[in-house]
């Protein structure tokens, strides 16, 4: 009876703990919600206020109209973009991984490479950008590069380290059970890569999507890169301003799915525990 | 020289012992030139033997320990596992090796850290006949319900019995143990020790034991040796005769302490 009792106490007491800790959470969230409410009205104050011109600084009002009126035009161009910034997470990622692999299993193939990969990662994106363009012409490919490249430097980094973050004596338990080099690297080394692999992919995701726009600038006719070059370019400053907030969009959701997925995979973390 | 065999029961002809050191040296090749860590090391271990190790820090136990489990090469003399090397014992699972640190695969459940051993260092399709259920193993080692827990909300002796629990999965005839329990408090390793007395008579493995203690050497130890400091050598190999079987009490008693200040002195003549 006691025991049936003390049981429905700390259920009742998890129910409540459990919804006082949701106002917890909009209790702290409530400041940046107000004060973003807040900025945004006193711009409309001061564009309305001091009669501000459109193409120069277009309206909050203004810009939700974009979305009502041009909401297709917005939509068609958003999923090229999207598609490449996802290809070019893939494909950089992938490529990334693997040779952070072959880095951790040959110190020659590191020691040729790892300077290159270096050097590849100071040439600004921006420069390279207009070589892929006149390699691989003007189609998906080579947003899909620079998407790729733009996040290849971080992973590859990040994974040599947690490839190598096993401790020495994870490695003589292994030695002890006469393991081989591929069950230490499926077994051991890339579980414990993981939490410095998720840090490095939550940048790419963020990172996939300038380079996918960067991409588009130089010599496209679709895509959110190309809507912002022509939007500026036709002084429309309203469709400029929703399309590079659709950008952002795209970036905080690629963002948002990282770090979910990061919860799932690294359940095991103790600080990861929700 | 060797001071094992004096004070072992005669030898049944044709029983190999479980552990048997034969002028075993290792040496390091150091910056200044190579360090020697152990030299002129003799004895044996019966099979079903408690071994305890004993000596000052960086006398080389754990290397010692580290050669007889192929994790550290022998430069001179001989070391045999049930008649075989090193490395043929090593790929046969005839001993399994528990570390000072637990060890644990953070992602896996307490049941899955277990069954590690069975799942990898296959190749040559070795033993798995024999081996125990992981389930009966973390009964054993007082961990039932427990089983899907995972390391980080285990205790650090909970996290060491699971270790314990992994190195007897394979059934293993030697069971290699370096200051398993140096890291715990001292109520925990109390009950550890109780505990693994219990598993050493309930299984028959034998047990080499690393330790600075010097009464958890005499209490878990059947035979203790004693090692002196750099190089390595053997000062004592100490039969503890104790009454069985044995438990906490037993070290306030006047027998207990004869033993301790016996190998204190073996510790100090070390020095």
């Amino acid at each position: 009876m006691k025991a049936a009792g003390t049981g429905n106490g700390r259920a009742l007491a998890a129910a409540a703990g459990d919804s006082s800790m949701r106002l917890e959470k909009w209790r702290r969230r409530a400041p940046a919600i107000v004060a973003a409410v807040g900025l945004l009205l006193l711009w409309q104050l001061i564009v309305d206020g001091f009669r501000v011109p459109t193409y120069i600084a277009p309206s909050p009002v203004e810009v939700l109209e974009v979305f009502a009126k041009e909401g297709e035009i917005l939509w068609i161009n958003f999923w090229p973009t999207a598609m490449e910034a996802a290809a070019g997470f893939a494909l950089g990622n992938g490529i990334a991984v693997l040779l952070a692999v072959w880095f951790v299993h040959s110190q020659l193939a590191e020691r040729a490479f790892y300077p290159i990969a270096v050097f590849v990662n100071t040439i600004p994106i921006i420069a390279i950008a207009p070589i892929l363009v006149l390699m691989l012409g003007n189609g998906y490919e080579p947003k899909i590069v620079i998407a790729a490249l733009i996040c290849f430097f971080p992973t590859l980094v990040n994974m040599v380290r947690g490839l190598k973050s096993v401790s020495p004596q994870m490695l003589d338990l292994m030695r002890v059970l006469s393991a081989n080099q591929a069950e230490v690297l499926w077994k051991i080394r890339l579980q414990s890569s993981l939490p410095f692999l998720f840090a490095a992919l939550k940048i790419a995701s963020t990172t996939s999507v300038i380079g996918a726009i960067v991409g588009e600038w130089i010599g496209s006719n679709y895509g959110l890169g190309s809507l912002i070059i022509e939007a500026t370019y036709n002084f429309r400053a309203p469709l400029l301003y929703a399309t590079v907030i659709l950008g952002a969009g795209m970036a905080v959701v690629a963002f948002t799915a990282t770090t979910i997925v990061e919860r799932r995979v690294l359940k095991w973390k103790p600080g990861n525990v929700i | 020289m060797n001071v094992g065999a004096a004070a072992e029961v005669a030898p049944r002809v044709g029983v190999v012992a479980a552990i048997s050191v034969d002028r075993l040296a290792v040496r390091f090749e150091g910056n200044d030139g190579s360090i020697t860590a152990l030299s002129d090391v003799d004895f044996e271990v019966s099979e079903g033997g408690f071994v305890t190790m004993l000596g000052p820090s960086g006398c080389g136990k754990s290397t010692l320990l580290r050669a007889i489990a192929d994790l550290v090469p022998v430069s001179e003399g001989g070391i045999r596992v049930f008649g075989r090397t090193p490395e043929q014992s090593r790929l046969a699972r005839d001993f399994a090796f528990v570390f000072q640190d637990p060890t644990l695969l953070p992602w896996r459940s307490a049941i899955d850290n277990v069954r590690l051993p069975l799942e990898v260092g296959r190749r040559g399709g070795v033993e798995l006949e024999r081996h125990a259920e992981p389930e009966d193993l973390l009964a054993l080692v007082g961990l039932q319900g427990r089983e899907d827990a995972l390391p980080h909300e285990l205790s650090g002796g909970m996290k060491q019995r699971v270790s314990i629990a992994r190195a007897l999965v394979q059934k293993p005839r030697v069971l290699l143990m370096d200051e398993p329990f140096g890291a715990l408090d001292e109520i925990t390793r109390d009950k550890l020790n109780e505990e693994l007395l219990r598993i050493w008579r309930e299984t028959g493995t034998t047990i080499m034991f690393v330790t600075h203690s010097v009464p958890e050497a005499a209490f878990l130890g059947r035979k203790c040796l004693v090692l002196s400091a750099q190089p390595g050598r053997v000062r004592g190999y100490v039969d503890i005769d104790l009454a069985e079987p044995r438990q906490l009490s037993i070290r306030d008693t006047l027998e207990f302490v004869q033993i301790t200040s016996h190998l204190r002195s073996l510790l100090e003549v070390g020095k």
